[in-house]
């Protein structure tokens, strides 16, 4: 791109300060596209959202609409929604089951593997053959991680065990809160649409300063303790992850408090069946995951791991982002699973009482950054106790900075790589 | 239902008055006004991703049962109800109402499309849907049971949508 060697990340990204033309300014958008969202790994969807043979789902990589398909033998596809005659969308449903797309304007026809099946009035083509030449493009890189699918637009670099580092444990730590050791992401999702940069998004889902401000409302009136989470005597942390991934570690305020449960506002009793589910298939080690309870993970650019749901955030333009947010659900979980959704739906999306909110911040934060002075945001707080734990890790005290720091620093690592 | 059956002309100017009302309410941003209306077991519902999902396995963009009716005004009351301070600016029409055939319990079901103009700092947002009710006569006064808010867009991304539709 162009465009991009013009933007002077030097100057622009700082240690402890950023730019505010980083969210705003058209050419980093433009810069961003090709070496964030069309080159390093970024979250598409779960497998289970295609559970049988030819099932299909309209997913997207930032502005680029995905099909996600799985065909007949099992395997998972990543196709590009566009027909390869003359670049029709093939596919305008938003899930199904079908073995194959075929296009409206010519009736070209592909298999959900991408392959080129057929096209009328073949003898238009003097007796070329075009089926292996013209398939559906397929995302160059496909890869899963406990069903999560990622995918990198770019045809070789870091592989995603690489690119996810610590963060897969954090997935490993969701995961077995199932007791089959299974996400299931079946509940569907909202689209809650905000007038504001991604990257404002990104950076709020492991900020820990802000709850007990912007959520002040529906904690006091709901009388709820997750404010004191986020306050200044918690003994949670924040952490950089590596790679850009930072996450909330509440494990500490859980492990004080040494109730199962508590991480989801209920106690043993309420759930029973679960409870026994997970100690027939932990055993002893049951206690601790009941205790510690559901990672608070933003694995870098877009999936955030929030306890009991999942947000993926989907950039469409320099000044808007689409959230979409879904109830995590656990196989062999039923009682757990349906008051997950219950709480999710309440707390999130366009009528949520957190994440109205929120959204509300990041349109304000949206307009605050085209206000030409002091021109700068700051990232300093809790930059004279950042320490490192026992895994070589930064981390901070629960309403630091060190996420946003982490963000930055691994954001300009990939703009100034130029390739 | 292909016909147009014979209406009780007083009994649907009375349900009117009262849609009129739930709108005046919620436009006005009248909160508790609003939750007056409610019967002790309402149900608020706006479904996501189609009209007719089942809310016990499908995400919705809101379904309150009566304490979350309650738990939402509260937060409405509360000044750091940020996406709804400062208010938006709304207006409604409420049109098309019919009484609709249907067996509820005793409790009147009936339908009826609305408009809704919303302005605040974000920009104008234009809102339109229909909804379902089921209204029931208590000590004298008509409640809502339920309402059930069927966004035309509700299967696409949406702004925030913190006021009472």
């Amino acid at each position: 791109m162009s465009t991009a060697v013009t933007v002077a990340w030097d100057r622009l990204i700082e240690p402890d300060r950023v730019h505010g033309s980083l969210y705003t300014d058209p050419a980093v958008w433009d810069a961003e596209l090709e070496r964030i969202w069309y080159r390093t790994w970024v979250y598409v969807g779960h497998e289970s959202e295609v559970p049988e043979p030819n099932d299909f789902v309209l997913k997207s990589i930032g502005p680029q609409p995905v099909i996600m398909t799985r065909d007949k033998a099992g395997g998972i596809h990543l196709l590009l929604n566009r027909c390869s005659h003359r670049a029709n969308l093939v596919c305008d449903t938003a899930r199904g089951n079908c073995s194959s797309f075929r296009c409206p304007y010519h009736g070209w026809t592909f298999a959900n593997t991408g392959a080129l099946l057929g096209y009328p009035f073949s003898s238009g083509y003097g007796g070329r053959e075009l089926k292996s030449e013209l398939g559906l493009a397929p995302v160059p890189r496909v890869a899963s991680y406990q069903g999560f699918v990622f995918a990198s637009m770019a045809d070789d670099g870091p592989s995603l065990a690489e690119h996810l580092g610590d963060a897969a444990g954090e997935i490993d730590r969701l995961v077995q809160l199932s007791p089959e050791g299974k996400v299931q992401l079946t509940t569907g999702w909202l689209q809650h649409k905000v007038r504001a940069n991604w990257k404002l998004l990104l950076e709020n889902e492991t900020d820990g300063y802000h709850p007990q401000f912007v959520h002040a409302s529906i904690f006091a009136v709901a009388d709820s303790g997750i404010g004191d989470l986020y306050g200044e005597k918690s003994t949670a942390v924040s952490r950089d992850l590596g790679g850009g991934h930072t996450e909330n570690d509440l494990r500490p305020e859980f492990r004080r408090l040494g109730e199962p449960l508590r991480w989801f506002g209920t106690s043993p009793d309420r759930l029973p069946d679960y409870v026994a589910a997970m100690r027939a298939a932990h055993g002893e080690a049951a206690e601790q995951i009941l205790v510690e309870g559901s990672p608070h993970v933003m694995i870098f650019p877009n999936l955030f791991i929030a306890e009991i749901q999942i947000f993926v955030l989907q950039p469409v333009a320099v000044d808007e982002t689409v959230q979409h947010v879904t109830a995590i659900q656990f196989a062999g979980a039923p009682d757990l699973n349906r008051r997950m959704l219950q709480q999710t739906l309440g707390s999130v999306g366009p009528a949520g009482f957190l994440l109205a909110d929120d959204s509300e911040m990041y349109e304000r934060n949206q307009r605050g950054v085209q206000v030409r002075r002091p021109e700068w945001l700051v990232l300093k707080r809790g930059l004279h106790r950042e320490r490192i734990d026992e895994r070589g890790h930064v981390v901070g005290d629960a309403t630091d900075e060190v996420p946003m720091r982490a963000i930055w620093a691994h954001y300009k690592s990939l703009m100034e790589d130029g390739r | 239902v292909t016909a147009v059956r014979p209406v009780d002309v007083d009994l649907l100017r009375e349900v009117e008055q009262f849609l009129f009302l739930e709108a005046r309410l919620a436009d006005e941003g009248d909160y508790d006004g609003w939750e007056a209306l409610w019967s002790d077991d309402g149900v608020y519902w706006i479904p996501a991703n189609g009209d007719d999902i089942d809310p016990a396995t499908q995400m919705s963009i809101l379904y309150d049962n009566r304490s979350r009716i309650a738990l939402r005004v509260r937060q409405l009351n509360h000044d750091k109800r940020h996406a709804q301070n400062p208010k938006s600016r709304l207006r409604r029409i409420v049109g098309n109402i019919e009484l609709l055939d249907g067996d509820a319990g005793g409790d009147l079901l009936v339908g009826a499309n609305f408009i809704v103009y919303e302005s605040r700092e974000r920009g104008t947002t234009i809102w339109g849907g229909r909804s379902e009710y089921r209204l029931r006569r208590v000590d004298g006064q008509w409640r809502m049971a339920a309402k059930k808010v069927m966004l035309v867009d509700n299967d696409r991304p949406l702004a925030t949508l913190a006021f009472l539709v």
